[in-house]
């Protein structure tokens, strides 16, 4: 653990896990600059429904378009990406993300270690949770004529539970339209036994995200599951699955939870560990990555954690038990991607909501809208009054953008805060037992 | 009840008019109040297999919004300001009772916004059938063939529970006959309007086809003939006006007055999207098989135009927005999407840049169902109009 206590309070320095992660982050980054001398074959493909473990049983690299959206609206790039796309025709109305990609792409697609990403030999369209992939990679297509297309379909869990036409016709599009792509552009045979060795492997790393996530249980809560959840706890899961490393990583960042636990010690924030639980927080939405550190100390400063996000499973929802299985591994990775937060119908996503208040011992429920994002928003206002209703819990609201920094107004997200957090302490000093959301109805 | 075998072509855009402005539905539940088991069934844009509901004796009604009709009071508390107008509509009609004697609804798959609406229905409407309809982006039978005929068999069972209507393959095949000559006298008005839009002008010709979302097929089938007829027998002075294609408005629908305005700016709109799920086939499709929910099928998959909401490739869609431009003789194309609309504003620069390569004249712009100022967009439109015919 590199911490060293210093008059009284703990100094930062990093914690291993996050070493480790800055380590694997910069490896894959380096082997992606190096795909000419080594011949790599590269996937472009989404996060939500993500087929990582086939890609690496191909011995392919994956490269996410969103997540390099996100890079570039922390480097303060996306203002200059979005203008270039919108000067291309793209309207101010639609997903900035997608905007902030092509327009990173015609800038010379560099990626967030400075190297250029080499482009794509295949666009694998897994289409989970949001139809905006749609369009996002026939536009892409266009850029990039020469990739090869894997479209894979996820039908929407409309009624709220997973159709088993619905799993056949996934299994059917891997067979049929996914595997062969990647067989034809890696010239590897498909080997089943070797993707059900990554299954297994992602199913113990699930084991060990999940208690992380659930150590949020503790007060105070070692970790942030929404601002730490995007900066450390999630991404490894995403690039990594599947990979014994990806196992480590988990490891490792269980022990420094522990730690962190074992001290009585808050999440770690920009400014060192958090000393003062204030306010426990679930919050439905994904956050502003353009001024990420900024909207972090906003509710770090007042004492607010995040215990529980719905951001956070957009990559895969596991805290109901499911985990990637290596018996009928193809089947298993259609019920993953079936699964996934934003392809579950508007009362599941309530009913997960509900949960990680419960289990979490939340204090407070906290919507945050993006303005061009409709797979998250569209519903959201109702999705606030019905947990509102249901918990008698406090619920905030505030608006921003994934990467425009336009439409990121601090005083208005601080004024809104400010209320909401007013409304928590009259809450706090009315309320009359601790343990008024019990986790009982979970069992 | 009105009959629907107008005296004249103004009588014929009266009644078309007043069908339109119904928010309470007056026919839908007229015609659902003959019979015990007859049920209605809302869906929404754009497309969905009409031809099924038929045939289990329900109506299917199209909701496209209550548009500039309806203050939104209720709906406004449901959706951020940065979501599309539509299902504020849609819900503020539900709240207020105008859809309570609807047995159900479908949500075809098109975008998120009507994804996350069906969610909604399914809370606040939870006594009715409430149904998205998963559409599969693949094209192959064997995959996509068969997972959306087994979507479409849930479809029919679960409709049936509603009446007791067990559907037969010759109700089938007799609806997809209706349907067949439905799309039909459609394609004929079209031609109407394409050939002399002089004649049957914009407007016009949306509120005819407006009442194809909400008649009776066979009542739909007479009263369009009637229409034709009457509208043969109209002479009309041709003006000087270009011919524009209007491109992104499937489902959100621009308010009359848009629609209106554009064509007093100068330009006839010789082809649209607006109610694209009425015309969603453009062939006739065999009515007469052993396997009618397997032509259904097979026409989804395999005839399905190059919209917004089907998987296909950006080149594919302005190839099929060239040839329209062609085949109407168009001088231009006019971009028109609802603000916020993913769907239709996602693949508007690659339809510019490829009117761009051919060289055919564009200008675009948004609006809301309930715009209620054109000045602007007259101005433009104008302009667009005196640029193409300076150039001619
Ligand atoms: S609309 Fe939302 S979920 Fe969809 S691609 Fe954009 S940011 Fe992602
Ligand atoms: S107008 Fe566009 S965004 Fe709105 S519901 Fe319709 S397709 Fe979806």
């Amino acid at each position: 653990m590199n911490q060293q206590k210093q008059a009284g309070t703990i100094k930062i320095q990093k914690e291993n896990s996050m070493l480790k992660q800055k380590q694997m982050l910069a490896e894959h980054f380096m082997a992606l600059s190096q795909v000419r001398e080594t011949g790599k074959k590269v996937v472009y493909t989404f996060v939500p429904g993500n087929l990582t473990e086939l890609i690496y049983t191909f011995d392919m690299l994956p490269v996410y378009p969103e997540i390099n959206a996100l890079q570039s609206g922390m480097r303060k790039k996306s203002h200059d990406y979005i203008r270039e796309a919108e000067d291309l025709g793209y309207s101010e109305d639609v997903c900035s993300y997608v905007k902030c990609d092509i327009g990173m792409m015609l800038q010379g697609n560099i990626g967030p270690t400075g190297q250029k990403l080499p482009d794509p030999d295949i666009l694998l369209l897994s289409y989970t949770g949001c139809f905006v992939f749609m369009k996002w990679f026939e536009n892409l297509k266009q850029l990039y004529p020469n990739a090869e297309i894997a479209m894979l379909h996820i039908p929407y869990q409309e009624a709220g539970r997973i159709e088993p036409d619905a799993v056949n016709y996934i299994k059917k599009q891997l067979l049929s339209e996914v595997i062969p792509v990647f067989e034809k552009v890696s010239g590897t045979s498909f080997e089943e036994k070797v993707l059900a060795k990554k299954m297994d492997l992602s199913a113990q790393a699930e084991d060990l995200l999940i208690e992380v996530f659930d150590s949020a249980q503790q007060k105070p809560s070692p970790i942030d599951a929404y601002f730490g959840g995007v900066y450390y706890i999630g991404p490894i899961f995403t690039a990594f699955r599947g990979s014994e490393s990806c196992v480590d990583y988990y490891r490792e960042l269980v022990k420094d939870v522990d730690y962190r636990i074992q001290n009585k010690l808050g999440p770690l924030t920009p400014d060192g560990y958090l000393e003062q639980e204030q306010y426990r927080l679930v919050v439905e939405g994904p956050p502003n990555w353009t001024h990420f550190r900024n909207f972090w100390k906003i509710f770090y400063d007042q004492g607010a954690v995040f215990v529980g996000s719905s951001y956070t499973r957009v990559g895969g929802v596991y805290d109901d038990g499911f985990r990637h299985s290596p018996d009928d591994p193809l089947r298993s990775l259609a019920e993953y991607c079936l699964g996934c937060y934003t392809n579950r119908n508007l009362p599941q996503r309530i009913d997960l909501l509900e949960r990680f208040i419960r289990r979490y011992h939340a204090d407070g429920f906290l919507v945050n809208s993006i303005k061009s994002c409709n797979s998250f928003s569209a519903g959201q206002l109702v999705m606030m009054r019905d947990l509102e209703e249901r918990l008698q819990i406090p619920v905030g609201f505030i608006e921003t953008d994934l990467v425009d920094p336009r439409y990121y107004s601090y005083s208005n997200i601080k004024n809104r805060l400010d209320s909401f957090f007013q409304m928590l302490d009259q809450r706090h000093t009315v309320r009359v037992t601790d343990d008024w959301l019990s986790d009982d109805v979970l069992a | 009840m009105e009959t629907w075998m107008p005296e004249t072509y103004d009588d014929a855009i009266t009644q078309s008019r007043a069908l339109f402005e119904d928010l309470t539905y007056t026919y839908p539940r007229e015609w659902k109040a003959k019979a015990d088991t007859r049920r209605l069934i809302g869906y929404l844009p754009i497309y969905i297999p009409r031809e099924i509901i038929h045939a289990l004796d329900m109506l299917p009604v199209g909701l496209f919004g209550a548009g500039d009709r309806l203050p939104v009071v209720r709906g406004d508390a449901f959706f951020q300001s940065y979501i599309c107008h539509l299902p504020r509509t849609v819900i503020e009609l539900a709240l207020n009772g105008n859809l309570d004697d609807f047995d159900g609804f479908i949500f075809p798959s098109i975008c998120d916004v009507i994804r996350n609406l069906s969610g909604i229905f399914r809370m606040k409407m939870g006594d009715r059938y409430v149904r998205y309809l998963d559409f599969p982006q693949n094209f192959n039978p064997e995959v996509g063939g068969t997972y959306y005929r087994s979507e479409l068999e849930r479809l029919i069972d679960d409709l049936s529970k509603l009446n007791g209507v067990v559907l037969t393959n010759s109700a089938l095949n007799k609806a997809i006959h209706l349907y067949n000559r439905n799309r039909n006298l459609l394609q004929r008005l079209d031609s109407i309007r394409v050939d002399r839009p002089h004649v049957v002008s914009a407007t016009d010709f949306y509120l005819i086809r407006r009442a194809g979302q909400i008649l009776e097929v066979e009542e739909c089938n007479r009263f369009w003939q009637r229409v034709i007829d009457l509208a043969d027998s109209i002479v009309r002075e041709p003006e000087d006006k270009i011919r524009v294609v209007v491109s992104g408005s499937f489902c959100e629908q621009p308010p009359l007055g848009l629609i209106k305005t554009i064509e007093n700016a100068g330009c006839y709109i010789v082809e649209d999207d607006f109610q694209l799920g009425l015309n969603w086939f453009r062939h006739e499709l065999p009515a007469d098989t052993d396997d009618p929910l397997g032509v259904l099928v097979d026409a989804y998959l395999n005839h399905s135009p190059a919209s917004s909401a089907v998987y296909t490739t950006e080149e594919a869609r302005g190839k099929a927005l060239l040839s329209q431009v062609q085949e109407q003789k168009a001088d231009g194309v006019i971009f028109c999407a609802p603000s916020f609309c993913d769907p239709a504003l996602l693949d508007r620069p690659a339809l510019e840049q490829s009117m761009d390569q051919n060289h055919i004249k564009h200008f675009s712009f948004q609006y809301h169902e309930n715009l209620g100022q054109f000045h602007v967009i007259k101005e433009q439109a104008g302009t667009f109009a005196d640029m193409v015919k300076l150039w001619e």
